[in-house]
């Protein structure tokens, strides 16, 4: 346990002294929820309807952005090989390198999101569920990201491949998460949605170390 | 460092991105003797060294801990080595005390604050402990890695090209370290393209394909 906050606290200090890379992925979001509105026009009723779409894609594409580094310093610097050669099992220490993703890139964009749904006008109790969804989601999103970014370690061009094979798993996160806002407004309960985004969390949280593990080891022959 | 380990390597074969480097390759080591590998470029030393530390798997034979496949308990096997290889896995963003820290975190080494600064003060690097890595010299960034080896408890080291831009002075220091190390009983597998003698028990091994 131990070596795991090491690594998770490693990575969280390496991210503070490095601070442009943090941020990028939060005012990437920060942009690409400002720019819908600057061209769709300022109808409030419409701004409304769009508003979980746009801070929900914005999120998936924010952590794309971010996910191509999560191994790559550590397999360029020599790190990734000694954390192999642990005798601490691998997956808990790809955890912990995921927690501090997590901690670095999803966090900020579920702090920031109310903020922005006040922007496109939502009523607080909207506000409140699109943030619940996204406390739930984004750990999806960087357990699934990170097995794409162990798969593509290495690779040229690997950027690309990695939007090409996550993007595609992210689509369930963003339907039930955002479905969770509809059935607010249609006047349904909200649930279910909460309910299958923690059956979404549970598993990928679990199983996404020991993918990541196996990807990596490979990578690193 | 008790009790005595021993190394054995059988009937090793070894290839690289579909080339056959290594084959045939025997050789045992136990504690308190060290093993110098040389070899031309590309001959497969880096790559003989990852299969030691079990990070790439062998075409055909096998490395033995004692008379177990290190295979067969990977862990304990892990316990007993200590690798720096040519990247050094450090962290241009931490200090130095910083990343020993870590390495000491997972290496499961429970080190004082003290020992963390003698062991960089053994490579003449007082001074240097908060600093950011990123600033220091490359044959300075070599020695914190070295510093690493003052605070391992793994009975076997394997080090790729430990010498490269050092000064002569942390040769110096470095083989006092290895030498130290051996008669206490410890391993030591290293390639270097200089010649070395510890002045202890040890030998070399030149690869050719």
């Amino acid at each position: 346990m131990n070596a795991f906050w090491a690594i998770l606290q490693r990575d969280l200090r390496v991210a503070m002294n490095r601070k442009v890379e943090v941020l990028s992925g939060l005012f990437f979001y920060l942009v690409v929820a400002t720019l819908f509105p600057l061209a769709i026009g300022s109808d409030l009723d419409i701004l409304r309807r769009i508003a979980p779409g746009i801070l929900w894609v914005g999120a998936l594409l924010s952590s794309m952005l971010t996910l191509g580094r999560l191994f790559e310093a550590d397999w360029q610097d020599g790190s990734l090989e000694q954390l192999a050669l642990t005798p601490h099992p691998l997956p808990l220490l790809v955890l912990a390198k995921i927690l501090s993703h997590w901690t670095l890139c999803g966090l900020p964009l579920v702090l920031v999101a109310p903020v922005l749904g006040l922007m496109f006008d939502l009523p607080s109790q909207y506000v409140w569920v699109l943030t619940g969804t996204l406390v739930l989601g984004t750990p999806v999103l960087s357990c699934l990201g990170a097995i794409a970014s162990a798969l593509t370690l290495g690779l040229r061009g690997g950027g690309v491949l990695i939007s090409l094979l996550v993007l595609p798993l992210f689509v369930p996160v963003l339907v039930f998460g955002t479905g969770a806002v509809e059935a607010l407004a249609a006047g349904l309960g909200t649930q279910a949605y909460f309910s299958i985004l923690t059956a979404m969390l549970l598993p990928a949280l679990f199983f996404s170390p020991w993918a990541c593990a196996a990807a990596l080891r490979v990578a690193l022959e | 460092m008790t009790p005595p380990h021993h190394l054995e390597i059988k009937d090793l074969s070894l290839s690289r991105g579909g080339k056959r480097l290594l084959t045939g390759l025997n050789f045992e080591l136990s504690s308190g003797e060290w093993l110098h590998l040389q070899g031309d470029n590309g001959v497969g030393k880096t790559s003989l060294l990852r299969m030691l530390c079990s990070l790439a798997p062998p075409d055909q034979g096998g490395v033995f801990w004692g008379k177990q496949n290190i295979q067969d308990d990977l862990p304990t096997y892990l316990r007993n080595i200590f690798f720096v290889g040519h990247k050094l896995a450090l962290k241009e963003e931490l200090s130095p005390v910083e990343n020993l820290r870590v390495e000491c975190a997972l290496m499961d080494v429970h080190a004082s604050e003290s020992e963390l600064t003698d062991a960089m003060a053994h490579f003449g690097l007082r001074g240097k402990e908060h600093v950011p890595l990123g600033i220091l010299s490359q044959g300075q960034k070599r020695r914190v890695a070295l510093a690493k080896l003052k605070l391992a408890r793994a009975p076997l080291w394997i080090l790729d090209e430990p010498l490269v831009a050092l000064d002569a002075p942390t040769v110096v220091l470095f083989n006092q370290l290895v030498q130290t190390h051996v008669t206490a009983g410890g391993m030591v597998i290293l390639t270097s393209h200089q010649a070395i003698e510890f002045g202890c028990a040890g030998r070399t091994l030149v690869l050719r394909s």
